[in-house]
């Protein structure tokens, strides 16, 4: 096959595809709705927020096949080339029989309307493929995670959590991958997909090389990675995207390591992938992993994405700032490293200089005697964005405090440390009287304001509880486990 | 056949269930987007719709001035318009229509209009609208003796202040409409709604048609919950009046935030109220005011209000009563009905007074509910007059005491919190009793039309509308019990104006009650038909004829259904028929608000139990119970699927989903990301749901009960577990003042409140 630097390949429902002469932000489930005639995936929010239009992405890394759901609404068809589409189609497509993540939804109940089911049915399936060479089969609480951005408004769910437990028990039907794997190792390109569409510019360099070299010459053309929030600039805000770089296929900035007692993320790896890798190291980080966005937002978004996009309510940051964690920006000929909370000047304002970008987060990983938690209050578990985001990082040598990082999100116009509070806890001994002090020190370190999701009051408050919660799960005597202290909290967490 | 998946389930699945953006595109269609007002109050003082006009793609802009007929959406009054005149009531109403070639180029120019107001003051609550006494329709009141002295004469007495929250419906599929011209001034329209009748006849109103000009033809919505009763006309119109000025088909898909922007919700309620009890906790009498958030214009705001008066009572006898209801102006979207239609909000507030009454009196909520039910024998009639005959509420809530281990749950939740400083568990058991019928007579009543085709297969069509609710599957299943053909059998086609004609809307639980029973008629008159061909073949009496199994049985001669029916159609015997149904018995005058409103009465209860986090006010429910009245049930997994569903939809408007406004009266909560209905692990690991086992005791289809909306009760029993919880932080003595929805917020405040009591 031969490789059109100009058009999109990728295969879609297993067969190939040429899209030629699309506007490089055209939606995946525009794409497919309006120009395939797909129409069994489904717009509820067109924000990634519902699920209803819930696809699975194939791709080929190291020669093996990985596959994630993703919301097509915020996909940008450029993204999908070298990559498999799967949609709903594609179940029935491999034989006349519903699959058997569909017959147990029927036999489940699980659908009522019948509008979030496409996009329930397609999270099903990825956690089936997952499974279906296995003899074992997720969980229950697996399966809701699973399930994390996926809305129904008629069910209630039990049935749907219900079909995903008995879609085993049914006659196996996994999913052919070889051919996919043949299919896709033909679209390795020789050079990087450039689309010039009359509304706008769209590349997508292999190296990081080249990307400095466009950087530079292109300082004001939107980084594109998972899309997550460049999505809603289009579909909400109306907003002209006319110059795009896209970050997904740079390999230098796909790659996770450890080194010199430091974990480097590369800023386009995924927040899936991501929390995984940090969640490995900092366990306490589990909670978090769970209520950061969804299954769907996490497999498109990135780690290099929420922290360069810098929201005062991104939850990356806090846990970040707290545990010392420094970002790398790359220029055309320069290179330097800072630290994350310097990275924020202001609300929504950053101290890149004109044709830098972030390369990779450098996390410091756990020292001896370290105490680390993070905490997210949310008016929901799943998929919601924190009114309060917490991160408490103390080390203690012989009970006495002999480094402190606090940071919050939620409280400030960006994601900051908690200087007052910091300096009371510093050389004291973890007990009581520090946590009081402290609790007086923090009040005056933010003027949190109120919005739709919480007052300035409840920050306020909830600010100094969480501090409170932190001393209870570290202190030196009788700390109490997190069954003690988190309504949420699972078996399998440790310290 | 009790176990029926959904008639659509198989399609659901694989993606090929159509709805009306899936419908194949005729070429050159045309894209309508709405452009919205930024003030809540104002006179518009000049519009510049030149930059739109201008935009790329755009066809044409539509305002108020170019409607041919009649500006109005409203169901009952006419206060609604569809494009704002002048004068705009809220942030989001719409004021222009935008057509053009695509999608986005539609929305793109709708946000380029120049709009200039003259600001004038805005209500924003009920409480204001209640001050001001600006209301969208009469208030109303319903009165038994003196409430006033029996209170006075009471050995105890409790008044106070509450509020509960409003729902937005957030139906997966958005409002959408797609409106063809055909020939001869005739309009084909598809519309998500649940009233296709009424989009018909506001329609013909716009338009100045008569309604066999138009015909409204509805598969099925991806959900309504209410939310496409009357709101779904708005759409239809704008639509309507593209494909009327341009010739074209027009399509108008609402994106979710315009969605959430421009319609209305469920009504949030203030209370007012003052109750007087005896010593075991028996309300003696009641007064209460029901203010409810109404919006700009009347919608159906007063229906609303009339159930919640008729509700207040829920399980309950309450001797004298003076009940007000006031359906506030306020400058918000115009509120309207969402499954429960004021009754939950009735209900839940004597729900509220019987919890402070128990922990004032340090009892058992339980025990003080069971202490006010409604006697079977006496201490049976309702504040408006009607007896309830079918009370089965005490044996109901024995059951489920015991089922659910009520009574030792409790004790461990509290000796549970004893032992955990932080997180406390709470439990709460609640009842509930919900009246079924259009309080309006004249909605009871339905058509359906069956055809028995001369292969045997046998088509169905009915008033209702399918929102996932899972009528059309009832309905098939009642056909094919009637002809005794199997289900498979069967097939329920569209809602479709011109087949069946001046339907109600599907809404008020009524679907299967009203229909089922139409439809049962029509197969009836042709089972009749074929039992007599039957006897005039074969002999015997016409009445002792069989139809069981894909098989009929006449004077001991068996033969296939479908061979019956060709020899039918060849001997000239009419195999399609239509049926009608009006529900029996009922009345009711609305000006002293008393009659007989209700057929009968379905009944439900549940057990919660939550944990919750005191330094957060996050929680978490941990194990739910559910035993629920549905008669004799026509669909169990149906049934139980409107239960569960039910009862996550709302404790989600008791607990997660909260609507707020800015000061500049700007609706912030227009999305799901900041609108948050519950999600997969909001659903208990422990949810145990049955059906009560029961028979109706009128003669309804099959003996069934409606279970759309009773069942939106049953998560009463989360909230008053997380005041339970929050409770335990006093040791149960002070009353927390939890506002609902109970948002983590919400719980701290009230923990706060009781902390500091304490």
């Amino acid at each position: 096959m031969t490789t059109d630097k100009h058009a999109i390949r990728f295969l879609l429902n297993g067969e190939p595809v040429v899209a030629e002469n699309q506007n490089p932000t055209r939606s995946v489930l525009s794409y497919l709705r309006q120009e395939m005639g797909l129409v069994g995936t489904k717009e509820g929010c067109a924000e990634g927020d519902c699920g209803a239009c819930t696809v699975v992405i194939g791709e080929l890394i190291k020669g093996e096949l990985h596959t994630r759901t993703v919301n097509a609404c915020i996909l940008f068809l450029p993204t999908l080339d070298g990559k498999a589409l799967f949609t709903v189609e594609y179940l029935r497509h491999m034989n006349d029989e519903l699959h058997p993540v569909q017959q147990a939804m029927v036999d489940c109940h699980g659908s009522q309307c019948g509008f979030c089911t496409p996009g329930i049915v397609m999270s099903l399936w990825d956690k089936y493929n997952e499974y279906s060479d296995t003899d074992k089969r997720p969980d229950r609480q697996e399966l809701a995670d699973h399930l994390s951005g996926n809305l129904c408004r008629c069910t209630g769910y039990k049935p749907i959590l219900e079909a995903g437990w008995k879609m085993f028990d049914l006659p196996p039907s996994p999913l052919a991958r070889q051919p996919i794997i043949d299919a896709l190792s033909r679209y390795s390109r020789d050079s990087s997909l450039q689309l010039h569409h009359p509304d706008a510019h769209y590349d997508a360099p292999r190296t990081l090389q080249e990307l400095r070299t466009l950087r530079a010459a292109r300082p004001k053309a939107t980084l594109l990675a998972g899309g997550t929030d460049v999505g809603l600039w289009v579909n909400k805000l109306m907003r002209p995207v006319t110059d795009i770089i896209y970050l997904g296929n740079v390999a230098e900035m796909q790659s996770v390591r450890v080194e010199k007692e430091q974990l480097h993320i590369g800023a386009a790896v995924s927040l899936s992938d991501a929390y995984a890798e940090a969640v490995a190291h900092y366990p306490q980080l589990l909670e978090m992993e769970k209520r950061f966005a969804s299954v769907p937002v996490r497999n498109s978004g990135t780690l290099g994405g929420n922290v360069a996009n810098g929201s005062p309510i991104g939850d990356s940051m806090p846990w970040l700032i707290a545990l010392g964690a420094d970002v790398q920006l790359l220029g055309k000929d320069t290179q330097r490293s800072i630290a994350l909370e310097d990275l924020y000047t202001g609300y929504m304002q950053n101290s890149l200089q004109e044709g830098e970008f972030v390369a990779s987060i450098i996390i410091p990983l756990p020292v001896e005697g370290q105490r680390f938690r993070t905490y997210k209050l949310s008016k929901r578990f799943d998929s919601d964005i924190s009114a309060v985001c917490a991160a408490f990082n103390l080390v203690l040598q012989d009970d006495v405090i002999v480094s402190a990082r606090v940071a919050f999100g939620g409280m400030a116009a960006t994601s900051q440390r908690a200087a007052a509070c910091e300096a009371s806890l510093i050389g004291n001994r973890w007990d009581e009287e520090t946590l009081s002090a402290a609790k007086q020190a923090l009040a005056s370190d933010y003027s949190p304001m109120s919005d739709m999701r919480a007052s300035a009051a409840y920050r306020q408050r909830c600010s100094s509880n969480l501090l409170q919660r932190f001393f209870l799960e570290t202190r030196p005597e009788n700390p109490l486990d997190e069954q003690q202290t988190s309504v949420f909290a699972r078996a399998e967490v440790t310290a | 056949m009790k176990g029926t998946p959904h008639e659509s389930a198989h399609l659901h699945v694989a993606g090929e269930a159509r709805y009306i953006d899936d419908i194949p595109e005729i070429t050159g269609t045309v894209h309508a987007a709405l452009g919205l007002s930024d003030k809540a109050h104002a006179h518009i003082t000049a519009m510049d719709l030149e930059p739109v006009r201008q935009s790329p793609g755009v066809l044409a802009v539509l305002t108020a001035e170019d409607i041919p007929g009649e500006n109005n959406c409203g169901p009952i009054v006419h206060d609604d318009p569809i494009l704002a005149d002048g004068l705009v009531q809220y942030v989001g109403q719409p004021i222009f229509a935008v057509y053009a070639e695509s999608y986005e180029q539609a929305r793109i120019a709708a946000r380029k209009a120049k709009i200039s107001y003259d600001e004038l003051p805005a209500v924003m609550t009920p409480e204001e609208a209640r001050a001001r006494e600006s209301y969208v329709v009469p208030p109303m009141k319903l009165v038994r003796g003196d409430a006033r002295a029996a209170i006075d004469k009471s050995a105890h007495r409790l008044a106070g202040q509450w509020s509960v929250g409003g729902q937005e419906h957030f139906y997966l599929e958005g409002q959408i409409s797609y409106v063809l011209p055909t020939e001869d001034q005739g309009y084909h329209v598809y519309c998500s709604t649940q009233h296709p009748t009424e989009m018909q006849s506001v329609l013909c109103h716009l338009l100045n048609l008569r309604s066999h000009q138009v015909v409204v033809e509805m598969r099925r919505m991806g959900g309504g919950f209410g939310g496409k009763e009357s709101q779904s006309a708005l759409f239809c119109c704008v639509a309507a009046m593209g494909a009327h000025a341009l010739g074209r088909p027009v399509k108008l898909r609402l994106d979710r935030d315009d969605d959430m922007m421009i319609s209305g919700k469920r009504h949030c309620f203030h209370y007012d109220y003052e109750v007087g009890h005896d010593d075991q906790g028996r309300i003696n009498a009641a007064r209460i005011e029901l203010v409810s958030r109404a919006g700009f214009s009347a919608d159906l705001s007063a229906p609303v209000a009339t159930r919640a008066v008729c509700h207040f009572d829920n399980a309950y006898y309450l001797d004298e009563v003076d009940i007000r209801a006031f359906c506030g102006k306020t400058n918000t979207q115009s509120n309207t009905a969402f499954r429960g239609f004021g009754g939950p909000q009735g209900a839940i507030a004597i729900e509220y007074i019987l919890d402070n009454i128990a922990r004032n009196l340090d009892r058992d909520p339980l025990e003080i509910r069971k202490a006010n039910f409604y006697g079977k024998q006496e201490r049976n009639t309702t504040p408006y007059g009607q007896p309830v005959v079918d009370n089965v509420i005490h044996e109901l809530v024995a059951e489920l005491e015991t089922s659910s281990d009520y009574a030792a749950r409790r004790q461990s939740c509290r000796d549970f919190n004893i032992g955990s400083p932080v997180l406390k568990k709470g439990i709460a058991l609640t009842p509930l009793k919900f009246g079924i019928s259009f309080n309006v007579v004249h909605f009871n009543q339905a058509g359906a039309l069956v055809h028995v085709y001369t292969d045997g297969s046998v088509l169905v069509n009915h008033g209702g509308t399918e929102m996932g609710q899972g009528l059309n599957t009832k309905v098939a299943q009642v056909v094919a019990a009637e002809l005794g053909i199997s289900v498979e059998q069967v097939r329920s086609s569209a809602a479709d104006t011109s087949k069946v004609a001046n339907t109600s809307a599907t809404a008020a639980s009524t679907g299967t009650d009203l229909n089922g029973k139409a439809a049962q008629d029509a197969a009836r008159q042709i089972r009749t038909r074929l039992a007599e061909f039957a006897t005039r073949e074969h002999g015997g009496e016409a009445g002792a004829v069989i139809f069981k199994n894909d098989t009929v049985t006449a004077n001991g001669i068996e033969m296939p259904f479908r061979e019956l029916v060709m020899s039918a159609y060849t001997n000239r015997v009419q195999l399609w028929s239509d049926g009608f149904y009006a529900t029996p018995d009922l009345h009711w005058d609305k000006d002293s608000m008393t009659g007989r409103p209700f057929y009968y009465f379905a009944y439900g209860a549940s057990v919660s139990e939550v944990i919750v986090d005191t330094l957060t006010g996050e929680w978490k429910l941990l194990q739910t119970d559910l035993l629920h009245d549905a008669g004799n049930p026509i669909n169990t997994h149906i049934d139980i699927g409107q239960i569960e569903g039910a009862f996550i939809q709302g404790m989600g408007w008791l607990t997660s989903e909260e609507l707020c406004w800015n000061d500049q009266g700007r609706l912030t909560t227009h999305a799901p990301s900041t609108y948050k209905i519950p999600a997969s692990n909001d659903c208990p690991a422990i949810f145990n749901t049955r059906l009560f086992d029961n028979q109706n005791h009128e003669d309804t289809i099959m003996r069934s009960k409606a279970v759309g909306e009773p069942p939106l009760l049953l998560p009463f029993s989360v909230f008053f577990a997380i005041r339970d919880a929050i409770a335990s932080v006093a040791a149960y003595r002070i009353n927390p003042v939890l506002k609902a929805p109970a948002t983590p917020e919400a719980i701290l405040d009230a923990i706060d409140s009781v902390s500091t009591e304490a």
